[in-house]
């Protein structure tokens, strides 16, 4: 059984415990507290040298300590404070980056609220557990053989045939049936490759619909977007060492990873509101009378300052750009502050409460528009954004490289 | 009379109060009938999620919820209060909940509520901790005889 070991503070009063539990043991592993006596607490206190006044946090980093001084065993560290916790907040963090330097364990964190709930932290406990038990194909920085990816999203299917590191053909649909779409965007990603589904050495499915078609189409590698997500943005964007922030502003959700080495360890997901997504910008295009396509260099020759936007809402914020164009405002301007609209609403409600890394790779259909990739950057101070080749692909080519680390097709 | 104290879960200031014969005011008992409740499954403390909300009577919803969660147990402690002993500067083996915000809370609270409350500074040597017991039963005598 993989042993999570939990460092925090806070979740025993915030009723948030039994969730802990009930999210581990969903995914084969256990929560575990590392040793610590009083003695102890005020010696990794003073050695790690953070002042701080909660003693529940000086808990937290003698328990820290004595993962790194081998004095507690664990496979995984699951780190948490309660949400705005200013205390909390800064010793997560530190903790998170002193036992990533000094041990090999894979570490998750996350700020919870008295409504945190065992699904919610579903997705980083399987991302634990499966980090664990899979640790020698997430090591996988290099593509071999003729491997297929597809990431069933809850919006679009995306699909990737790659072959030695080198990326063959790509498909991408709307997701309507969720086995017709993934074999839809195979066939088009495999289209004028010249291969059959029986050459392909390995499947790799992720993505909201992962199971029903890994098991239909008898996938190799079924699992979950956290670290396919991460690994194939670092992947694209050849930065699979160090630290990066991998930001996916989605048509209807929006996702945030934070990576050490590819491998995730924090992650927040928005999606309440339409205006901080896709969608806002694909009705501004509407609106302006273009493609969406057009939509971000039109907004690069633009000043949003020039438009006025009182509104994050996606039907106030569109009636003040409308405004604006009547009164004489030009299209690039609009276009232009439509994008910082959205870069704004992200970082106000999810960058917030992440820890942004540079660089920040940013994926997903929103990252082909310039115009938004400025204005992110812009609101993050000037913070270095790379869009690498592919990148409403990452999860479909994070997919297709991992499952080449696994062997033969006959073993399905 | 009823005694709060701070860090409410002082086993030597509950003793205290208790051998000059009146009611400690701590966590423990609450916490006690938290547990031994049948009813709920939220270990280990069984504090569920409606704890954190009724805990918006003493902190407002931007305050974290381990705060709220703790004020939601420890303050109707203090409403209940007649009298109460802060111990300032006490190492977290005397007693403690584990987080500054709450304690910053906690005392204000005890020291806005105007009744008789005696605060020491915690001993670091043994003629101060005599002292400190003296200042203790002294002021526990005097609240018997407030009380008649």
């Amino acid at each position: 059984m993989v042993k999570i070991a939990q460092i925090s503070c806070g979740t025993d009063f915030s009723g948030v415990q039994k969730e802990i539990e009930k999210a581990a043991s969903t995914f084969g592993a256990e929560i575990v507290f590392p040793e610590t006596d009083l003695d102890y607490i005020d010696e990794a206190y003073q050695k790690f040298g953070f002042n701080c006044a909660s003693s529940g946090i000086k808990l937290m980093i003698a328990r820290a300590m004595s993962i790194v001084e081998g004095k507690s065993d664990a496979d995984a560290v699951f780190i948490a404070t309660c949400f705005r916790c200013a205390e909390g907040a800064l010793v997560r963090n530190e903790i998170r980056r002193f036992i990533q330097q000094n041990t090999r364990l894979p570490v998750v964190t996350y700020s919870f609220t008295e409504r945190t709930k065992a699904d919610e932290l579903f997705i980083r406990m399987e991302a634990l557990a499966t980090i664990v038990a899979r640790k020698s194909i997430l090591a996988r920085e290099k593509q071999e053989g003729l491997t297929l990816g597809v990431d069933s999203g809850s919006t679009t299917t995306k699909a990737v045939l790659m072959e030695n590191n080198k990326i063959l053909g790509a498909g991408w649909l709307p997701t309507t049936d969720v086995i017709a779409s993934a074999q839809k965007a195979i066939e088009e990603a495999m289209d004028g490759s010249g291969y059959k589904m029986d050459d392909v050495d390995g499947l790799g499915i992720t993505g909201y619909g992962r199971l029903t078609i890994g098991k239909r189409l008898g996938a190799k590698l079924i699992q979950e977007e956290l670290s396919v997500n991460a690994k194939g943005a670092v992947y694209l964007a050849g930065h699979q060492k160090g630290e990066a922030t991998v930001l996916d502003i989605g048509g209807m959700d929006n996702k945030v990873i934070t990576v050490n080495d590819g491998i995730p360890d924090n992650f927040t997901m928005g999606g309440i509101c339409a205006g901080a997504s896709g969608r806002f910008l694909e009705i501004t295009a509407r609106r302006l009378g273009v493609d969406i396509s057009e939509l971000g260099p039109l907004a690069l020759k633009g000043n949003y300052k020039n438009a006025s936007l009182n509104s994050y809402c996606i039907v106030f914020g569109i009636q003040d750009l409308v405004t604006s164009l009547a009164a004489g405002g030009s299209k690039e301007d609009v276009a232009d502050a439509a994008c910082h609209s959205v870069a704004e609403q992200v970082y106000e409600q999810q960058l917030q409460e992440i820890d942004v890394r540079e660089p920040l790779i940013q994926v997903g259909g929103t990252s082909l528009i310039e115009g938004l990739v400025e204005a992110v950057s812009d609101t993050l101070g000037g913070i270095k954004v790379i869009v690498p080749e592919y990148s409403q692909h990452i999860g479909a080519v994070g997919s297709a490289l991992l499952v080449s680390g696994m062997g033969d097709l006959d073993e399905k | 009379m009823k005694v709060a104290v701070f860090p409410p879960n002082s086993l030597i200031l509950a003793d205290l109060i208790e051998r000059k014969g009146h009611k400690p005011l701590v966590l423990q008992s609450e916490i006690r009938k938290k547990v031994v409740d049948a009813e709920i499954d939220s270990p280990p403390l069984n504090i569920t999620e409606e704890d954190p909300i009724k805990g918006l009577k003493y902190a407002a919803i931007e305050v974290p919820s381990g705060v709220r969660g703790r004020m939601a147990i420890f303050g109707p402690l203090i409403d209940e209060a007649e009298a109460a002993i802060i111990m300032d500067e006490a190492p977290f083996g005397f007693g403690c909940i584990g987080c500054a915000r709450t304690n910053e809370l906690c005392v204000y609270y005890l020291r806005k509520k105007g009744i008789p409350t005696l605060e020491l500074k915690y001993p670091v040597t043994r003629d101060e901790t005599v002292e400190v017991v003296n200042k203790i039963n002294t002021f526990l005598d005097q609240l018997e005889e407030e009380n008649g």
